[in-house]
């Protein structure tokens, strides 16, 4: 009785992925009470993030991806609606225009369009009866320019560039032509120096910076010293849990959030390092796998452009701390101390195990 | 056939979606080996050297301050330059007991009383872990005193820092300004401006003048060291460092031989002189009288000389220049002269036959000329050279105020002139929107009447009436004007002048130019309001006298009833341009409490275009016979305005 009620509420939680989660999780809060300074309060509201996101990706992963295939498109809208809402409306916060203020909760729009956007992209394809031809790839690289081009004036590279690989992603496995990509590689090459124009200041001053940190040690490229610094005395095996000396005095900024990372390789060395990128590499797997076993172009479609994404953001996280990649703000998924951003990790994590899970009944229906 | 293309379609699909998953499958391995390659590197292959880093030392950067650059006039003589100086300087947080320890170190090194009290205020504007100076310009007995006994003294510094010095002093202060400490105001401006990095090390910006107003230029780019510290936070090892890059250093259009004539002109005497090169907009002289001493405040200005600054009932610290407001008078009169020319209401050879007042129409009113019983028969010229009022009420209630505002606004009257200096303030030139805007009032014809003389409502900045007269001596062609000549940059020593640009233009008809040129070099004439300012000058000069009623009183000036009768006096006015023929100087001058135009303010304005012209300073005294004494010029009593208001200060 009490095997059958669990068996029907893990119906459709994926064992697998469900266990490397918890795992990565588990060690982001270990990391989160070292680079908080053992603080308990911050493990607490860590933990209370967590409980929220988990209990929403229950919710998704019930849902069928049929149903969420038809709110894709007014999910859509109600982002783009936000974003402008934000755009006119929008209060500042930490100088950039990101929240908007509706009375008892404050939201993120740019949340919103992580999912919304490839949502949105996979519907369209799955709507084209014939194989997408350039305009069906015209009209939606113009669905994914509009969010990014807004999220981009907040201003908020880091989530712009990731909502933009995640609509790149699906472009590219609807079968946009080699010949395209190719060729828009080249253009955007072309285009480099308009995109350059368009950065605001510090933000191009962050990749000139990381092309040579020692420019503005005082400034934008002390995050990048310091973080090499605290990575790079790890060593092998780290220096235990607690015990990295960067990190616990000061020197380490934004210890807690993106740069975490540079926690955790401290204390943990490359061992850890290499522990979290094997199980970051075994989600990601875990989620081409369900891509490639997913039964409707929609399904598919969405499938790999939430596990890209969420490579994409480990990537981009790690690269920026270890000093290959410039200081975009993206925390590390899993780990860094944040509830939207965890929220809208396990959401996509939910729609995964609902595409997976579902799978027979589209079959079979 | 539909159907099995369609599954056809689907299969291909579905294996081309495979393909390319795969493919971002192998992005994905490469992205991720190429962290961990980057890990092996931080990690094992660069380890010793992080572990060194970062367990037996620390790394600290330390900022090195770049040299602030230098300010120098037109030929070379330098107004601003640094030099080394020791100072003592404490952190009050590192400091246990600060009394006790200041009582200490008072026994190795003199600390005054007045020390000890702007330590107290800088103490209370910055933060507790910031060092503030005790004491500065230590010399080296001192400093060796002090370096032996240095270890009772945790927390506190022997600092050796570059220190500004103005070596003119009081010359140009309001010209070339000063710098002074950071403060939380322009910690928030360097952050908005996202130069805040750069400021590391820096605890000076400018604050004022060409100080302020090129900061970016001035400051340089600091450089740094990366260095080792040990535990007790002294550096060990230098690890890499940066030199830094010092600041552009400035070369102004200003002639300080000149200033210092036109400072030494103005005596006692509180008021305002700037001097343009009509063809460049270069400033040749830009004069605040009383002035003050720019060092008093690099190191932070002590309690007692503040107080005498600020509390000073001449206003030093006031950039009159820029800032202050004064009615034009009759200065005006050439640019109102012009707009009725030009715009066709008194074509020559029109006249008037002056009884001494003016009326308006069904008004029984008498707007009277400052010369009881009239001028007789006056056309445009002879009106600009007696200054008859009477001409130029009647030419302004024709013209308009609409049309005479918007004409001497391209003489830059009621705008700013676009200076290179902070701070500057755009006059008023009034119009009925104005004054229904700012007083919800209807305009009466009566202030257009008053307008004409410079009255009423109309207040120019010397800067502006400088300018003006520049525009007028260059034939309608505003050039913006500027101080600084040209910016060298420290690290390449190339000089790059700075720009000439026009900023206005109107086109103007050259009979027009010429009969109100005629007229103004008249007024340096024999016969004119400022005959002596021409006599014996070897080159002809256009002027125009002026003197401006005292119109609002200060509350705190009521004390001293001598005081009052004194600065009760009109402002007096003079503004002129020479050669008359081929002009090379423009200027402005204003005598406060002056009295008349013609003897207060023009003698200054002789000498300054003497040196300027002639190289020398007037030889003979000036002679007195023949001077058409004229005082008083705009007490005729003029009825004020309905409700009209106190001006005092308009942004």
């Amino acid at each position: 009785m009490i095997s059958q009620l669990l068996q029907n509420i893990f119906k459709h939680i994926d064992a697998f992925l469900m266990g490397c989660l918890l795992f990565t999780m588990l060690i982001g809060l270990f990391v989160l009470y070292s680079a908080s300074g053992q603080s308990f309060e911050r493990i607490s509201a860590q933990l209370v993030n967590i409980s929220v996101a988990l209990s929403l990706m229950w919710l998704v992963a019930n849902i069928q991806p049929q149903h969420l295939e038809r709110i894709a498109p007014a999910l859509y809208l109600f982002g783009i609606l936000l974003l402008i809402a934000v755009e006119i409306f929008g209060h500042i916060s930490h100088g950039a225009q990101r929240w908007l203020n509706l009375g008892i909760i404050k939201i993120q729009p740019s949340e919103i369009m992580r999912i919304a956007v490839p949502m949105m992209l996979a519907w369209f394809f799955a709507k084209r009866e014939t194989s997408p031809r350039f305009t069906d790839f015209a009209i939606a690289a113009l669905l994914l320019l509009i969010p990014v081009a807004l999220i981009m004036k907040q201003p908020d590279l880091g989530t712009a560039l990731l909502i933009c690989a995640s609509g790149i992603f699906v472009i590219f496995l609807a079968g946009l032509s080699w010949k395209f990509i190719v060729g828009g590689m080249v253009l955007a090459g072309a285009l480099m120096p308009i995109f350059w124009s368009m950065l605001h200041g510090y933000q191009r001053k962050r990749i000139e910076i990381l092309l040579d940190p020692a420019q503005d040690p005082l400034g934008a490229g002390y995050h990048t010293i310091q973080a090499t610094i605290a990575l790079g005395s790890g060593g092998t095996t780290g220096k235990g849990w607690l015990n990295g000396t960067q990190a616990q005095l000061d020197f380490l900024p934004e210890r807690t959030t993106d740069f975490i990372f540079a926690v955790f390789g401290e204390e943990f060395g490359l061992a850890g390092n290499l522990i979290l990128l094997t199980l970051f590499s075994l989600i990601i797997m875990r989620g081409l796998v369900i891509a490639a076993q997913a039964k409707s172009t929609f399904t598919r479609l969405l499938a790999a452009s939430i596990t890209l994404t969420f490579f994409t953001y480990a990537f981009v996280n790690m690269g920026m701390v270890s000093g290959i990649l410039p200081v975009v703000g993206v925390p590390l998924p899993l780990i860094s101390y944040g509830g939207t951003s965890m929220v809208t990790l396990l959401l996509g994590f939910g729609i995964l195990m609902s595409i997976q899970t579902h799978k027979k009944l589209v079959a079979s229906g | 056939m539909k159907s099995r293309n369609e599954l056809k379609n689907y299969q291909n699909e579905q294996h081309n979606f495979k393909l390319r998953l795969g493919v971002l499958g192998l992005v994905v391995l490469t992205a991720f080996s190429l962290l961990a390659i980057r890990f092996y590197f931080l990690q094992i292959y660069r380890y010793d050297y992080y572990q060194t880093l970062a367990e037996n030392n620390r790394i600290s950067i330390v900022p090195i301050t770049p040299n602030r650059g230098l300010i120098s006039d037109r030929n070379g003589v330098i107004l601003a330059h640094n030099f080394f100086v020791y100072t003592l300087e404490i952190t009050p947080s590192k400091v246990k007991n600060l009394a006790a320890t200041i009582a200490d170190i008072a026994q190795l090194v003199e600390v005054s009383p007045s020390d000890l009290k702007r330590f107290n205020k800088l103490k209370s504007e910055s933060h507790n872990f910031e060092s503030v100076p005790l004491r500065t310009h230590l010399n080296e007995i001192e400093a060796a005193k002090f370096a032996v006994n240095r270890y009772r003294f945790p927390g506190i510094e022997l600092k050796s820092r570059l220190f500004r010095h103005y070596p003119l002093g009081k010359q140009g202060a309001h010209l070339v300004g000063y710098i002074g400490r950071i403060n939380d105001k322009d910690l928030t401006k360097l952050a908005a401006n996202d130069v805040l990095s750069n400021y590391k090390g820096t605890d000076h910006i400018g604050k004022s003048g060409i100080e302020e107003h090129y900061e970016a230029q001035l400051h340089g780019t600091t450089g740094f060291q990366q260095v080792e510290i040990d535990a007790d936070g002294k550096a060990v090892r230098i690890l890499s460092s940066k030199a830094p890059t010092s600041g552009s250093n400035l070369i102004l259009s200003t002639d300080s031989k000149l200033q210092e004539i036109a400072e030494t002109a103005f005596g006692e005497r509180r008021g305002a002189l700037v001097a343009i090169k009509p063809s460049t907009g270069e400033v040749l002289a830009f004069v605040s009288m009383p002035t003050f001493d720019s060092n008093l405040f690099v190191g932070g200005i002590d309690v007692e000389n503040w107080k005498l600054l600020n509390e000073s009932l001449d206003k030093p610290l006031i950039n009159r220049p820029l800032r202050g407001v004064y009615p034009p008078g009759s200065t005006f009169k050439p640019f109102a002269a012009l707009a009725g020319l030009e715009n066709g209401k008194r074509k020559p050879p029109f006249s008037i036959s002056d009884a001494g007042y003016f009326m308006l129409p069904r008004s029984s009113h008498r707007y009277r000329d400052w010369k009881p019983g009239g001028h007789g028969n006056v056309d445009m010229r002879r009106a600009i050279t007696i200054s008859c009022d009477t001409f130029f009420y009647g030419l302004a209630m024709e013209l308009g105020i609409e049309r005479l505002s918007s004409f001497v606004r391209h003489f830059g009257f009621g705008k700013k002139s676009g200076v290179d200096i902070a701070g500057e303030v755009g006059g008023l030139m009034p119009t009925p929107e104005w004054k229904m805007r700012r007083f919800k009032q209807p305009w009466y014809m009566g202030e257009t009447v008053i307008v004409g003389i410079g009255q009423g409502y109309t207040l120019a900045t010397p800067m502006q009436l400088a300018q003006a007269t520049a525009i007028l001596a260059n034939k309608g062609v505003a050039m913006r004007p500027r101080l600084v000549a040209a910016i060298t940059d420290a690290k390449t020593g190339i000089s790059q002048a700075t720009q000439t640009v026009i900023s206005d233009k109107i086109s103007l008809d050259e009979t027009n130019l010429e009969i109100v040129k005629l007229g103004m070099i008249d007024v340096t004439l024999p016969g004119g309001t400022a005959a002596s300012v021409g006599a014996n000058a070897g080159y002809s000069v256009a002027a125009k006298t002026g003197t401006a009623q005292v119109i609002g009183m200060k509350q705190n000036e009521k004390y001293n009833a001598n005081l009052i009768a004194e600065r009760h006096r009109d402002h007096a006015l003079f503004i002129a341009y020479a050669p008359a023929e081929d002009p090379k100087i423009a200027l402005a001058v204003i005598v406060e409490n002056g009295g008349h135009g013609g003897s207060a303010a023009g003698p200054i304005a002789r000498k300054v275009m003497d040196y300027y012209l002639l190289g020398k300073l007037p030889e003979v005294e000036l002679p007195k016979a023949n001077v058409l004494v004229k005082p008083n010029e705009n007490l005729a009593p003029v009825d004020p305005p309905v409700n009209a208001p106190v001006v005092e200060h308009y942004d």
